[in-house]
């Protein structure tokens, strides 16, 4: 009787039912869809050929997929570098109790107002070598020209600064937020204990924002997937290839060249990477087994 | 004592010579505080020029925008401008931006509706429900979390198509709503653990059933889970341009990114004219941060500060 009862109390699976329809429609089924689509010929417009495995064995021949597989790891791991103690940095400071932290940490989140495209496109006029900032301001970093995303060295630099620009903001606030929550008994235990103040943030705060590390790093890597509308708006790939990421080349082989089938090919290696991406931190750091590093308080 | 603002006046207010401090007024945080405020000083020289790095493109911003477009390749970016001129945003309006800025509106308020409609009962079955099935769905969810959306933007496109929903907004809403989903339940499903099981009870003592029991303790409880999500999807949709790149074609379906790309194609030198498309674009957001800015930090730490 109590089980029923229970039973009765408890939502049943057409609670949980809406959202994984919609989920199913718009996310699982298309990657079966796009590995079925790898196997094809198909121009976007007619019926997809089945032509078997001539996509996948077109792939060894692309030397650009390789060099574009590169530098999205590149620019991931180039973006994690920066991102990650800039922004850890800033919100541990900006969760300080002090007035003109509150003032600095509201200009700090601005860029947020923005949106990818608008960022991108400011970047684009700021960075434009006749014109823009860069042309006032390029000596101060060593590029007296100005010319930073036309040259193939400083291009995915820039991408990157561009990227980070963006994005270190809405970490920033992860950082903060999580920083607040850490209780003060803490430190009044390790100053007591004679902790120094490097020494607190190494065995205080940082392990204590263990977990808000691993998901901003989350965020960060399968986000840097994402990264390609940025790059398409600042140099479309360019220069040649310098900046061309694997979402890109995709969307430049499928939407540009309409070899969708081909483009789909390289869309199962990005869903691969992703995975592969995010199961390596998971699985490294333990999220999955994530549980309080707050027991006994 | 000066130097400790926040936390320094209480003490010395009450600090006479001699006195021991009165209990209510000794915060336990002050030593720390001190330290705290050496140990970051670092921090505060490298936040100085982050400032910098921030607010000076942000200034050309604002400043190119009235400015008048012969002033621009005469003076460049950084000088104050010598006339100003509102003339650049009435153009950009001219040219449909506030048409852009409605469809943006209407993509990004349908999807975070959408989203939270569709995750709130789904977590409140996954922390409450017993079904094998329902903890599988959950699977599913941490797993299309890794998904790239651009990936999978081929099938969608051809989806979309055999659907007849090829340029029109819901063309947009509904995948994007769809590739919030993951995030937003992870994030609802750790707000709803929280709550303790004993106002379950206590509402299953009142004879409650699901549904009221998710319409007076789940939805009031999820409060900071939902703003969290809710800017997460609404951000999302509004800054999203792979999606109407491919969904969309027509210009009466042009969403706000689009519209500040085709700008920039299409008036590349009008540098001033993009500048004020892109304040406009940005006076929504900042609207909405006015409004709900004390809900930001408290819904951020709900959802990722754990």
């Amino acid at each position: 009787m109590t089980t029923s009862a229970d039973r009765r109390q408890r939502p049943g699976l057409a609670w949980a039912a809406p959202a994984a329809l919609f989920f199913l429609v718009f996310g699982i089924v298309p990657i079966a869809a796009v590995v079925y689509l790898s196997l094809t010929r198909w121009d976007g417009l007619g019926t997809p050929q089945w032509i078997g495995l001539n996509n996948w064995r077109a792939l060894a021949n692309d030397a650009d997929a390789l060099h574009s597989i590169r530098i999205t790891l590149l620019l991931t791991l180039l973006c994690w570098m920066i991102q990650t103690p800039l922004s850890m940095m800033i919100g541990v400071w900006a969760a300080g109790p002090q007035r003109n932290r509150a003032i600095l940490s509201t200009l700090f989140f601005l860029p947020l107002l923005l949106s990818t495209a608008a960022i991108a496109l400011v970047w684009l006029a700021l960075l434009d070598p006749n014109f823009g900032l860069a042309h006032n301001l390029g000596g101060l970093v060593g590029v007296p020209d100005g010319n930073f995303l036309g040259d193939p060295h400083r291009a995915l630099l820039s991408v990157a600064f561009v990227i980070t620009w963006q994005f270190v903001p809405f970490h920033t606030l992860i950082y903060q937020a999580a920083t607040r929550q850490i209780p003060h008994t803490l430190y009044e235990s390790a100053a007591l204990d004679g902790a120094a103040t490097v020494r607190q943030f190494f065995s205080v705060t940082l392990p204590q924002l263990r977990n808000t590390v691993i998901a901003s790093s989350v965020l960060i890597v399968v986000g840097s997937l994402t990264y390609f509308e940025s790059i398409l708006l600042l140099t479309n790939g360019g220069p040649g290839t310098a900046t061309r990421v694997l979402p890109l080349h995709m969307y430049i082989k499928g939407f540009v060249g309409f070899d969708m089938g081909y483009a789909s090919v390289l869309a199962v290696l990005l869903v691969l990477i992703g995975t592969l991406l995010s199961v390596l931190i998971v699985r490294t750091t333990g999220y999955h087994r994530m549980g309080s590093q707050r027991e006994g308080l | 004592m000066t130097t400790y603002r926040a936390g320094g006046v209480s003490v010395a207010r009450h600090a006479r010579p001699g006195a021991p401090p009165p209990i209510w007024s000794t915060p336990p945080a002050r030593p720390r505080r001190r330290h705290r405020w050496r140990r970051n000083w670092i921090a505060g020289v490298l936040s100085a020029i982050w400032l910098a790095i921030v607010i000076l493109p942000l200034y050309m911003v604002l400043v190119t925008s009235v400015r008048t477009q012969s002033a621009y390749l005469s003076e460049g970016a950084i000088q104050p401008p010598t006339g100003l001129t509102l003339g650049n945003y009435g153009r950009t309006l001219r040219l449909g931006f506030g048409e852009f800025l409605m469809n943006s509106a209407i993509v990004a308020v349908f999807s975070i509706v959408l989203v939270g409609a569709l995750a709130l009962p789904a977590a409140y079955a996954i922390t409450r429900g017993r079904s094998r099935i329902i903890s599988g769905t959950f699977s599913m969810y941490l797993l299309g979390l890794a998904i790239p959306a651009q990936a999978v933007i081929i099938p969608i496109y051809l989806i979309v198509t055999k659907l007849h929903l090829y340029d029109s907004l819901l063309a947009i809403i509904l995948p994007s709503t769809a590739f919030s989903l993951p995030m937003s339940i992870v994030v609802l499903t750790s707000t709803l653990r929280d709550i303790p099981n004993e106002l379950y009870e206590a509402m299953f003592v009142d004879g409650a059933g699901p549904r009221r029991t998710f319409a007076r303790l789940v939805v009031p409880m999820a409060r900071p889970g939902l703003i969290t999500i809710a800017i997460f999807s609404g951000l999302n949709a509004w800054n999203g341009i792979v999606f109407p790149l491919v969904l969309t074609q027509s210009e009466s379906r042009r969403v706000l990114p689009l519209g500040l790309w085709n700008f920039q194609g299409q008036y590349g030198t009008d540098v001033p004219g993009l500048m004020a498309a892109v304040v406009l674009s940005a006076l929504p957001v900042l609207a909405l941060y006015l409004f709900g800015r004390r809900n930001l930090l408290r819904g951020l730490a709900a959802g990722f500060g754990k």
